[in-house]
């Protein structure tokens, strides 16, 4: 990747006030109160069940809270930011890989006479040309990933929410999705982004946010949450203790 | 007439009645296509949208329509005839319109028929597959009535067997149209209700031969339409 | 999007547009017909349709008048409701008391004979019931009873059915379903169903010597005065159904009673026999 079409200038900032979800009864998250600026990573961590997915789809809007509010704060005031989302496992049209590109560019807008063009210049950025016309949903799983990757790429956003994208792939295919996640933040795309492994944490946070039991524990910038995190929950974890 | 001569002699009236492109049973193979084609065509202009809102959008009295289009999947063709003569008669609302034994009565009875069959299986398809793509498309920032369009197009290959379902039913029912067209020869005769005459008539091997000619049609139209499918799977996934 | 869209669904478009297209085509054909009011509807009974009787007499009365007649076969029951509701231009059935009532209810301005033929009795070869050598009607009516032999009857209100009715009545019969089915069908499946079960049925003539399916069954009775069965052609209300091709209509009823039509009825034989024997008075 070389340069982004629309650089940014400056990040929006997202502000969860007293934010809870509660389905059928039953609290699964909060009350959470969390504020993420700067440009950075932040990444998402807790053990299974802690909240980590959910907590992602309220920021994305894809659930609207229980109680509480999300909002943003952006250059424009009262409108959200363009924004996409990666998940753990991509859901891919039943169409080819480069169709899958072109429709992503049609729902921003996209002139059709610029579509494939564009939809080209992004298989190229991601080493996926060879396999534009194959199906998408026959890929392999890193192939679907990267061009999932693509495809929220192509649609310029200024925050890029990440589901635990890299849980089903193998070693090459994890590295490829972390380079393209350290490409994207260099070129001024927020990321945020869940992970339950420690290591790929390490390699990627700039600041950490950390969950359990639907409970916010803490969010402290990377380097101290690995050094000597501020809970006790979080150490454990960091340990390789089992918590619930 | 013993059951294998029967069945001898059915076969050689079919094979007859196609290699002389009989001119008569010519008129009746193309009215019976035209008017089950027409049928599947006009109600899935309805029911696929149809099927797909049901599938996206949950309101009250869905569950009332949702139940009412699987009963309906099974209403008799007769019942559906009736109503439609019912509606069409001249002393009905709609008898102005004078449509009864008409080619047109016959579409409107198969479109009755047909319409519950595909609208039910696509919802059922499409829920099934916004179950999958509904967070994608959110994602994308689509509203549900944007989400039909691509979720239609990606459920083709499950919505071409429900058409043709769809169209088995229109083309091999006979009890509808044999009220609303009133079997008129040269008019309003398709292939079921000449199968019917024939059978009455107690010309058992020309019906049956009649039988084999329609029964070869739906499995060329079924063939053609998985041909179509498989090549655009192949090509698309 | 779109454009896979018409990609795709591109040959059931196509199907469908020439489907429609055509359709669109018929439909203005025939709203032109209707325009010109160059065809009726005939409600008529299975037996004159499945004798082959139509086959032979339209294209002389189309060739004479230029008027196309539609026939919805039907049983005589349904063929008076279809009357009654408007929705035939003209009847020709065979129910002559139900005719009279028909228009002296005032659904018909006239009721006329228009030809003949006769009942039948029908049954195994071996005749178990032995009413080949009866003397009468009322007598292989009466002996088929006795034996309690399989019968099979129409059961749907159609002229044949009153008829049957009548003639059991006559003989003073009670009939039972141990032995008498009815099995609500028309002329055609009731004589299938007979042959299936080997038993005795009443039918017209003329649906007999068309019918092609007869396994077992033979003509066993015939010949009665009392099995005589008659046709009338009616005119329907000017009054009630307006809408109606009056004008078409009668000239099919003229030309029914007319000599011509009277004759291609006499011409009119299937297998080498007459079925339908005129006599318009």
């Amino acid at each position: 990747m070389n340069t982004m079409a629309t650089p940014c200038h400056t990040a929006p900032a997202l502000t969860l006030d007293r934010v809870s979800f509660t389905h059928r009864g039953q609290r699964l998250l909060g009350e959470i109160s969390l504020r993420l600026a700067g440009p950075g990573k932040t990444l998402v961590m807790g053990p299974n069940g802690a909240g980590k997915s959910l907590l992602l789809r309220l920021c994305h809007g894809l659930l609207q809270p229980t109680a509480g509010r999300v909002h943003w704060t952006t250059p424009a005031p009262h409108r959200p930011p363009r924004q996409a989302m990666v998940f753990q496992r991509p859901v891919l049209l039943r169409r080819s890989a480069l169709a899958n590109l072109t429709y992503a560019l049609a729902t921003i807008g996209t002139p059709f006479s610029q579509r494939r063009r564009r939809a080209w210049d992004a298989l190229e950025r991601f080493g996926l040309t060879t396999i534009a016309q194959r199906p998408a949903r026959v890929l392999s799983g890193g192939e679907q990933q990267r061009l999932a990757l693509a495809r929220a790429w192509l649609l310029e956003p200024q925050v890029l929410f990440l589901d635990e994208p890299t849980s089903a792939l193998d070693p090459a295919a994890i590295k490829a999705v972390e380079d393209a996640v350290n490409e994207f933040n260099h070129q001024g795309i927020r990321i945020v982004m869940t992970s339950h492994d420690l290591h790929q944490a390490r390699r990627l946070a700039d600041n950490v946010v950390f969950l359990s039991g639907g409970q916010l524990i803490e969010h402290t910038p990377a380097e101290r949450f690995f050094a000597s995190p501020d809970t006790r929950q979080a150490q454990a974890f960091i340990q390789g203790e089992l918590i619930w | 007439m013993a059951m294998p001569a029967l069945i001898e002699n059915a076969l050689a009236n079919a094979l007859t009645l196609v290699i002389d492109l009989d001119p008569a049973l010519r008129d009746i193979v193309v009215l019976s296509l035209r008017i089950s084609l027409t049928a599947v065509v006009v109600a899935s202009l309805i029911a696929l949208p149809l099927g797909a809102a049901l599938a996206l959008w949950h309101f009250p009295g869905r569950g009332l329509i949702v139940v009412a289009l699987n009963a309906l999947m099974g209403l008799p063709p007769v019942v559906a005839g009736l109503t439609v003569y019912l509606l069409l008669s001249r002393a009905g609302p709609f008898g102005e319109l004078g449509l009864l034994f008409t080619p047109a009565a016959m579409v409107i009875a198969q479109v009755v028929l047909v319409l519950p069959i595909i609208a039910a299986l696509t919802r059922q398809q499409i829920e099934a597959l916004w179950a999958e793509y509904g967070e994608q498309l959110t994602s994308f920032g689509h509203g549900r009535l944007r989400a039909i369009p691509t979720l239609l197009w990606d459920a083709r290959f499950g919505l071409i067997t429900v058409i043709l379902a769809g169209f088995g039913r229109a083309s091999a029912e006979v009890g509808a149209v044999l009220i609303v067209g009133g079997n008129i020869d040269g008019v309003t005769r398709v292939m079921t209700t000449a199968i019917a005459l024939e059978t009455n008539k107690g010309n058992l091997a020309l019906a049956l031969g009649l039988g084999i000619v329609l029964l070869t049609l739906v499995a060329l139209v079924n063939a053609a339409a998985y041909l179509i499918g498989e090549s655009a799977r192949r090509r698309l996934g | 999007m779109l454009r896979h869209l018409f990609a795709g669904t591109g040959l059931l478009l196509t199907l469908a547009g020439s489907a429609l297209a055509q359709d669109s085509a018929q439909d203005q054909s025939s709203s032109q017909d209707s325009q010109n009011e160059r065809f009726i509807i005939l409600a008529s009974t299975t037996s004159t349709e499945q004798s082959g009787l139509f086959d032979a007499l339209l294209p002389k009365f189309k060739e004479s008048s230029g008027i196309e007649v539609r026939v919805v076969a039907v049983g005589t029951g349904q063929a008076f409701e279809l009357g009654r509701r408007g929705d035939a231009d003209s009847l020709l059935v065979h129910d002559t008391a139900g005719e009279e009532t028909f228009v002296a209810e005032g659904y018909a301005s006239e009721r006329r004979d228009v030809m003949y033929n006769d009942f039948v009795l029908i049954g195994p070869a071996d005749d178990p019931a032995g009413i080949r050598d009866a003397g009468s009607a009322q007598e292989a009516f009466s002996r088929i009873a006795e034996a309690e032999a399989p019968f099979a009857s129409r059961g749907d209100d159609s002229g044949t059915h009153r008829a049957e009715q009548r003639q059991w009545q006559e003989a003073g019969v009670e009939a039972s379903v141990s032995w008498y089915r009815e099995l609500g069908s028309g002329m055609g499946p009731t004589l299938n169903t007979a042959a299936g079960m080997n038993a005795y049925v009443f039918a017209d003539r003329a649906t007999w010597i068309a019918f092609d399916n007869r396994q077992d069954l033979e003509l066993l009775y015939a010949g009665d005065e009392a099995l005589f069965n008659q046709y009338g052609s009616l005119l329907l209300s000017e009054e009630r159904h307006p809408h109606l091709k009056h004008d078409l209509a009668e000239q099919w009823h003229e030309w029914l009673l007319s000599e011509e039509g009277q004759q291609a009825i006499a011409d009119y034989e299937l297998k080498g026999q007459q079925l339908f024997f005129p006599n318009a008075d």
